[in-house]
């Protein structure tokens, strides 16, 4: 335990610094520069290029989070922001971060961002599925962007810690064993601490970094949030929708059944979800050819 | 509390015969608090002729608060004649630069640099400083507190509220009403205009009551419906917003730079005549250079 403590603190000193210049996903770099060569550009058409980018979207709400705008709630979406700081300068916010460059689309070596990215964009979209189908005081938006974010942690050790990652990554293989397992052998600390720790630092609403902090923790106090988060990722992972690194593994049960008693029902009570991963993998597929 | 308007005009200077009687200035507001301290909302060119009447009294004790850095509300700064004498005081203050994450501070360095401006910020003979202001928090300026509050323009915009022994005035800077992004019948629209009603909610409570009001009334009804995104309002908004508010008296400035004195009374008139007043109702005002009021 002692152990794992200190490597939390020498690791959330090297991250913190380092996410600042972390560069954002391919398809949107190119989709920004595109977007914002046209004065007229909707709207709504950047926000929507922003908030499938996990990276983008991490940076803006922490802009706006953070202590100089010290706004009367905590803002959890990009719409949000843009009625809060105006659509120019989230497009101008949005620039500076394309400006950064792109991630690379192999580092560590056997870390595919490109299909990090489409799982990370079918749970964000099954999880503000199961959202509205399920009675509950929750927005879908804010079941999104949990879904978006749940797996930050990942890209940001595969990014910044790429050889102990390169690491983490033989040993799932090797052992058969969950990703999170992996991490906390190798760092003494997981993606989804990783990732709420961050969000934690820069003051994003409790909900969501509790949810990140959580979506492996069986034990977690339930709430609706986790639950859809942790039941997208599950069908992400059992529909081999993306890859985050970490496969579905024979004989894993639903994480709540409050969506269903069974993979398949759950599906099914979704409807068509294959516009959702459509959409995920068109959009993955900008830039990066 | 006592507020003067040095300069009136949006975007570029406009001196002339046809804007002689509001003024060409662009903006630059001298407010000055019960016990006499001298609070300076933007330093647009209006601030060179507040300069040249304070030369008297000096030395002075300023603060500044800039609403946001565009240059029709900065460009005035180096020309601050009190900077280059020993023994005046001027403490700045802005809101941080969302893009550059810079303070306030480089709206002056930025200025000041060799190809734009013969000094340096480094050889000005005032104390000078700056400061950084967060939304919701009071800056306490001798008797008065100033609280910013950021509003909807295409750079960060902080309006200021000044309180000073119970009376107030608040001055929006440039500020378009908030609006949505999305179509009515686009999925996000309604949660969308959930956020805008939110943030509306919070903007009125923040303009709450004040004694006076002072507005971007850059457009007419009509320019408005072209020129949305640009980051200002109209004269009917601005009134709207002054009678949801409980503003005392509205002080309509920001003025069009094509505008001449003459159009500007006229569009003036035909936007109050949409808005009857009653008593209990803002009193309207268009803005002009030389214009002041005590409360």
């Amino acid at each position: 335990m002692e152990q794992a403590e200190l490597n939390t603190g020498e690791i959330e000193n090297r991250l913190l610094n380092a996410v600042e210049r972390m560069p954002a996903f391919p398809s949107s770099v190119q989709k920004i520069l595109e977007l914002s060569n046209d004065i007229n550009c909707p709207p709504k058409e950047l926000v929507s290029v922003i908030q499938q980018d996990p990276v983008m979207t991490m940076k803006i709400l922490r802009v706006i989070n953070s202590a100089y705008y010290s706004l009367p709630n905590r803002i959890n979406s990009v719409s949000q922001s843009v009625v809060y700081l105006g659509i120019n300068t989230i497009k101008n916010l949005a620039l500076a971060i394309a400006a950064v460059g792109v991630l690379p689309k192999r580092s560590p070596r056997n870390f595919d961002i490109q299909r990090y990215l489409i799982h990370s964009l079918n749970t964000a979209g099954l999880s503000r599925q199961l959202c509205m189908l399920a009675e509950g005081d929750l927005e879908p938006g804010d079941a999104y962007i949990a879904g978006l974010l749940h797996d930050f942690g990942k890209v940001v050790l595969a990014q910044f810690m790429s050889s102990d990652y390169e690491k983490i990554l033989s040993l799932t293989e090797q052992r058969g064993i969950p990703l999170d397992v992996a991490e906390r052998e190798v760092l003494g600390v997981d993606h989804a601490l990783v990732g709420a720790m961050l969000t934690r630092r820069w003051q994003f609403p409790y909900d969501l970094s509790d949810c990140i902090a959580d979506h492996h923790n069986p034990d977690a106090e339930a709430s609706l949030l986790l639950d859809c988060v942790k039941v997208a990722n599950q069908i992400s992972r059992y529909r081999k929708l993306g890859d985050g690194r970490n496969p579905f593994r024979e004989g894993e049960q639903l994480a709540t059944t409050r969506f269903g008693t069974s993979f398949d029902e759950v599906i099914k009570g979704l409807g068509d979800i294959q516009r959702i991963s459509d959409e995920a993998n068109l959009f993955a597929s900008i830039g990066s050819s | 509390m006592k507020v003067r308007m040095w300069g009136v005009r949006g975007s570029i200077p406009a001196p002339g015969r046809h804007t002689q009687e509001f003024g060409g200035n662009t903006t630059c507001i001298e407010v000055r608090t019960d016990s006499g301290q001298l609070i300076i909302l933007d330093a647009g060119t209006g601030i060179f002729p507040l300069a040249q009447s304070l030369l008297p009294s000096l030395p002075i004790k300023a603060s500044l608060f800039i609403t946001h850095t565009h240059w029709d509300h900065i460009q005035g700064l180096p020309f601050f004649t009190p900077l280059f004498i020993p023994g005046n005081h001027l403490s700045i203050h802005g809101a941080q630069d969302v893009v550059s994450g810079q303070g306030i501070e480089q709206a002056m360095e930025t200025q000041m640099q060799y190809s734009y401006f013969p000094v340096r910020e480094a050889e000005l003979r005032a104390a000078l400083n700056y400061h950084t202001v967060k939304t919701g928090a009071p800056v306490k300026v001798g008797d008065a507190t100033v609280t910013g509050t950021i509003l909807n323009h295409p750079v960060v915009n902080m309006g200021y509220r000044i309180d000073c022994n119970g009376k107030s005035v608040f001055f929006t800077g440039d500020h378009e009403p908030y609006s949505n992004i999305y179509e009515p019948d686009d999925d996000e629209y309604r949660d969308y205009q959930r956020v805008v009603d939110e943030r509306q909610q919070q903007v009125d409570a923040a303009m709450k009551n004040v004694d006076v009001l002072i507005a971007d009334c850059s457009y007419t009804r009509e320019e408005f419906q072209t020129k949305i995104g640009w980051g200002h309002g109209s004269f009917d908004h601005s009134i709207a917003m002054a009678d949801r508010v409980g503003a005392g008296t509205l002080i309509c400035t920001h003025h069009e730079p094509t505008r001449s004195d003459l159009d500007l009374k006229q569009v003036f008139d035909e936007a109050v005549a949409r808005h009857p007043r009653t008593q209990d109702k803002a009193n309207v005002i268009l803005a002009y250079e030389g214009l002041e009021l005590e409360f």
